[in-house]
């Protein structure tokens, strides 16, 4: 146990302790003792990470324990005795260590944010202001919360069986449902929590089914025996429905579309940094959850359209995620959807690593699957970080609503900067960390476009791999600089230029801990990006194990993947000797030498220049914010030129002067939104349908007690007969 | 290092010095030649270098609306332009710096718009905001046409270094033209076009409001920052027509390994020519076009797109 303590030992132990403190400040009503709290939370995540983070670079080794099981014996039922055979064993192995790094990691910079975030029940960026008299949940029980979430899911990594999983799991799910309901007076917030916990528990049955029908071909319910289940034989069918069960329910954890529907209402609605451990670190769990059921229990061997339907259902993630959010002018919502952009992205690297590995190319698929789990620590890294940005400019300007913002960057200089190294990160602009695992996505698509034969016929499926991988290639393109645009509009409109609204031209810096908190991550996301090849070597070391490893024909080997501190190179088909290669800090020096070069030219060249400041030219006038391009009419062009895809609509309501028989307008009312054709399609369409059917069902509860008793005697009849 | 044994000092300079010397001829020569087509007799060759000279010596106004992201995007886009510049092979068949392949290089051309497009914004002038709202339309629209032809040409020969690729097509003489190659030289170009801002997708001679792109991002720039920024521009033409040259027209460039004079040389003349040749495609097509109306550009690089799709599907069905 001593080599573990620092990881998990240490963070679980303080992150109870944290939950307890918080407890007792709502006991005895002390916001300082809540605030108080977090302490714990992020000295239990500094230690966490230090100790996940040491174990992945010496290689983690894995660990499991087995506790006494208060459920063992009670009952002589052989099924039961089956599921509370080491009900509650927990482990730490690779897989598990590296996402337990991903929370300790944004758990340490999301809890010093939160020593200095004041969680107001603002208003919502839609609807009007509600009066704050209402009784609302203290501090402190928010802060308990937000220790019970952070232990409840580095207990989903930990878990080594499928009840202690499904019971961390429902914890994690039911404690974030209580926070996303922390601001409850709010109806569109009942709204979201419900709409979430309706979602979370549909995808849950589907996660049961899918352990339940690896575990009906094995011998018990502890991972060890799935994974034997499932690693023996070939790749049978059930083995494919249990991925498509898994794929349901571990996707509608993680947004995948077309399940990401409470995503963008639930995150929003928590303060902000629930909402960043949300976006950041809980969705995480969902691919965890995929890759731990896909790779390590069935064992990875699933026919190559399984890889297709998940690579591709990332493509329409990304580019729809990416789109609804250029749609948004709330900024916690256009942060939420990009959550789905992002998790598609993740999910093309996972497609990818499926069909790589049913190729038969195991370091191909490797890679594969190291650059999605390196896009999931990133992106927990840089969307954590976004989400404290929000936050911070939310406690600022009390709004969330990018039309009533601007000119934050002399106002709010650390956010702006910490912001800004945040949105580059995302919309993979190098060297950050984005970029990378970006790069490292493209290039494992290149690989899978390389298994498509040339020249083979126009009906042979293989031979339209390629452009499958190409095509996927260029739409992952669309979405980055989809996402350039994006970024560039929500920057834009809350940083820069004049501020549109009184809160934001009084807008103040957020205190210093919570500047901490973001200044972390910003760091992170810039040395995630420079050391890119170190960090894939270790996730690499976490993800080879998975793959299976078939026999491959000499003449399709791939090289292996090449990564130093300093470089990762992809590998190449056939013996190649020049890779496709990223060298982070060699770009970063390049360009710093190259702008350093302007600076030069520009004072060798150059009579000493004179600096002059004068008003922004706009016609002679004196320029007022309503002239400034607003973030809506920023996105305006791409609102047209997509609509066929995300079917925007707008009202204008037109006020005139009262007396002046419509000459003079006193007031315009504008309303732009989008009507998601599959929240119309798919939900509205299926949720008649369902109560249709519920209706229809009522008629066999008809109240008489002849027809119910008559309901048994058929239904004893039916059991002999079958039971004959 | 690795890094250090394949790459020289010497020739990283003399790569700096060749494209930041070659960006302005080039436009010069673009210039020149539409001149002529249109009948005028237009500036000299060397105007670019005397403009960018007597920007310079001007003084530099800055918006008072703006903040320190007005003041260090013109570096920004000047050291992105100039630090693609330098992952591409030109006179000889190997990038002075092997940091980076093409997607690094088309990472870094996202960078420089990131921050133009954010310092448009930042004045808070209305035409900055439409010139920067259409930049990154545009953007993400050429995104998918340039990413499908680079990774087609890419994804057959296997590597995505373009000194590995240019070798590679080089040694492979006559036998690189195919249906997939012609296909993907015409997307490519379209690209080309919209990228560096020309006709039918912008117009890099208007100051018209309702019409410019470009030019309304910079609008409010002055000066030395202005001669910064129209020098990474001028770059960044130069990175895309060096990047079709070297995936398309490899012909000619010096072996990796041949560090003689006379092959470098040699190479050195056959590069310019490449980029003489491109430039006066670049005028005529400009020449022969009018500008498109700002919502029929999705169509042209929707079309951009379709073709370098065509392109991987020949490449995969023809070989």
């Amino acid at each position: 146990l001593t080599s573990s303590f620092l990881f998990p030992v240490a963070p679980l132990a303080l992150w109870a302790l944290g939950a307890l403190v918080g407890l007792a400040a709502a006991a005895v009503h002390s916001q300082r003792l809540a605030r108080g709290a977090y302490y714990a939370g992020a000295l239990g995540g500094l230690l966490g990470a230090l100790g996940a983070g040491l174990s992945l670079a010496t290689g983690a080794a894995t660990i499991q324990w087995t506790f006494a099981n208060p459920l063992a014996g009670v009952s002589p039922d052989p099924l039961t005795a089956a599921v509370a055979a080491g009900a509650l064993s927990l482990a730490i192995d690779p897989l598990a260590t590296l996402f337990g790094l991903l929370l300790c990691g944004a758990a340490t910079a999301v809890s010093l944010y939160s020593l200095g975030f004041q969680p107001g029940h603002a208003p919502h960026a839609t609807a009007p202001a509600t009066p704050p008299h209402h009784r609302v949940p203290s501090e402190g029980h928010l802060a308990a919360g937000f220790h019970l979430f952070l232990a409840a899911m580095l207990l989903v990594f930990l878990a080594d069986s499928v009840l202690a999983f499904l019971l961390a799991w429902e914890a994690m799910s039911l404690v974030s449902y209580l926070l996303v309901l922390y601001d409850h007076e709010d109806p569109t917030v009942r709204r979201a929590g419900y709409v979430y916990l309706v979602m979370t528990h549909a995808g849950t049955a589907f996660v049961i089914g899918a352990f339940l029908l690896v575990a009906g071909h094995g011998g018990g319910f502890t991972f060890d025996a799935l994974r034997a289940a499932g690693q023996a034989g070939g790749s049978g069918p059930w083995k494919t429905a249990a991925f498509l069960l898994a794929l349901v329910g571990f996707g509608t954890k993680a947004g995948l579309l077309p399940l990401h529907v409470w995503l963008p209402r639930a995150h929003p609605a928590a303060p902000a940094h629930v909402s960043a451990l949300m976006s950041g670190v809980m969705v995480k769990t969902g691919i965890y959850g995929l890759v731990r059921v896909t790779w390590d229990l069935l064992g990875g061997a699933l026919p190559a359209w399984t890889g297709w339907l998940l690579l591709w259902v990332g493509v329409a993630s990304a580019v729809l995620g990416v789109l609804y959010a250029l749609m948004e002018h709330d900024l916690k919502r256009l942060l939420a959807y990009h959550t789905v952009e992002n998790i598609g992205i993740i999910a093309v690297g996972l497609g990818a690593a499926l069909v790589l590995g049913t190729a038969g190319l195991p370091a191909a698929a490797a890679l594969a699957l190291g650059a999605g789990l390196f896009h999931t620590l990133n992106h927990a890294v840089f969307k954590s970080l976004l989400f404290m940005g929000a936050g911070a400019i939310l406690q600022a300007t009390r709004t969330r609503d990018l039309e009533e913002m601007g000119g934050l960057i002399r106002r709010m200089p650390w956010t702006a900067a910490t912001f800004l190294v945040g949105a580059l990160a995302i919309s993979g602009i190098p060297p950050l960390n984005g970029f990378a695992s970006e790069w490292l996505t493209f290039q494992s698509l290149l690989a899978v476009a390389r298994t498509g034969a040339p020249g083979a016929a126009w009906y042979a499926w293989e031979g339209w791999y390629g452009v499958g991988a190409i095509a996927a290639v260029a739409l992952l393109g669309l979405t980055a600089a989809l996402a350039v645009a994006c970024f560039v509009k929500a920057f834009g409109g809350a940083f820069l230029a004049l501020p549109r609204h009184r809160h934001a031209a009084e807008a103040a810096e957020v205190p210093t801990s919570m500047r901490w908190g973001m200044v972390l991550l910003a760091a992170a996301c810039v040395a995630l990006g420079l050391g890119a090849g170190g960090a894939f070597v270790a996730i690499s070391a976490v993800a080879a194990p998975l793959v299976p490893a078939q026999t491959v024909p000499a003449a399709t080997a791939i090289d292996g993947v090449v990564g130093t501190w300093s470089a990762v190179s992809a590998p190449r088909l056939a013996t190649g000797t020049m890779p496709g290669v990223l060298a982070a800090p060699a770009v970063l020096a390049l360009l710093v030498g190259a702008g350093a070069l302007g600076l030069i030219l520009r004072r060798s060249m150059g009579r000493e220049a004179r600096v002059r400041r004068a008003p922004t030219w706009v016609c002679g006038i004196d320029l007022q914010p309503h002239m400034e391009y607003t973030p809506t009419s920023f996105a305006e062009p791409i609102r047209v030129i997509f609509a066929w895809a995300v079917h925007p609509f707008r009202h204008t309501e037109v006020e005139y002067a009262p007396g002046a028989q419509n000459y003079f307008i006193h007031a315009v009312r504008y309303h732009a939104g989008v009507h998601p054709p599959i929240e119309r399609v798919l939900y509205r369409r299926g949720l008649t349908l369902l109560l249709g059917a519920a209706h229809r069902v009522r008629r066999l509860q008809a109240g008489s007690l002849r027809l119910y008793l008559a309901y048994m005697l058929a239904a004893l009849a039916a059991l002999l007969a079958w039971g004959r | 290092m690795d890094l250090l044994s394949t790459s020289s000092l010497a020739g990283l300079l003399f790569q700096g010095i060749l494209v930041l010397a070659a960006a302005p001829l080039l436009n010069g020569l673009i210039k020149r030649a539409k001149a002529r087509w249109q009948m005028r007799r237009g500036p000299g060759v060397l105007q670019p270098y005397f403009d960018l000279f007597k920007l310079f010596q001007k003084d530099d106004m800055r918006s008072e609306h703006s903040s320190w992201l007005f003041v260090v995007t013109p570096y920004v886009y000047f050291g992105a332009a100039l630090a693609a510049a330098l992952l591409l092979p030109t006179a000889v068949a190997h990038a002075p710096l092997a940091a980076g392949d093409l997607l690094v290089v088309v990472g870094l051309l996202a960078l420089g718009r990131f921050f133009l497009v954010l310092a448009g914004l930042d004045t808070g002038s209305a035409f900055g905001g439409e010139g920067s709202s259409r930049e990154a339309t545009f953007g993400a629209l050429i995104e998918p046409a340039l990413l499908a032809g680079l990774v087609g040409v890419a994804a057959r020969a296997g590597t995505t270094d373009p000194s590995a690729l240019a070798a590679e097509g080089a040694a492979r003489g006559l036998a690189l033209v195919g249906p997939a190659h012609l296909l993907a030289f015409v997307a490519l170009l379209i690209v080309a076009i919209a990228e560096t801002g020309r006709i039918p997708v912008d117009n890099p001679d208007t100051h018209l409001e309702l019409t410019m792109v470009h030019e309304g991002m910079l609008l409010e720039y002055s000066g030395p920052a202005l001669a910064l920024l129209t020098w990474g521009a001028l770059l960044r033409q130069l990175v895309v027509l060096t990047m079709l040259a070297g995936l398309f027209f490899p012909w000619g460039i010096a072996a990796a390994d041949d560090t003689t004079s006379a092959a470098i040389g040699a190479g050195l003349l056959v590069y310019l020519l490449k980029l003489g040749a491109l430039g006066l495609l670049l005028a005529t097509v400009e020449t022969a076009y009018a500008k498109l109306r700002i919502f029929r550009v999705p169509e042209l690089l929707g079309t951009a797109f379709g073709v370098a799709l065509l392109a991987v599907v020949a490449g995969y069905l023809v070989g």
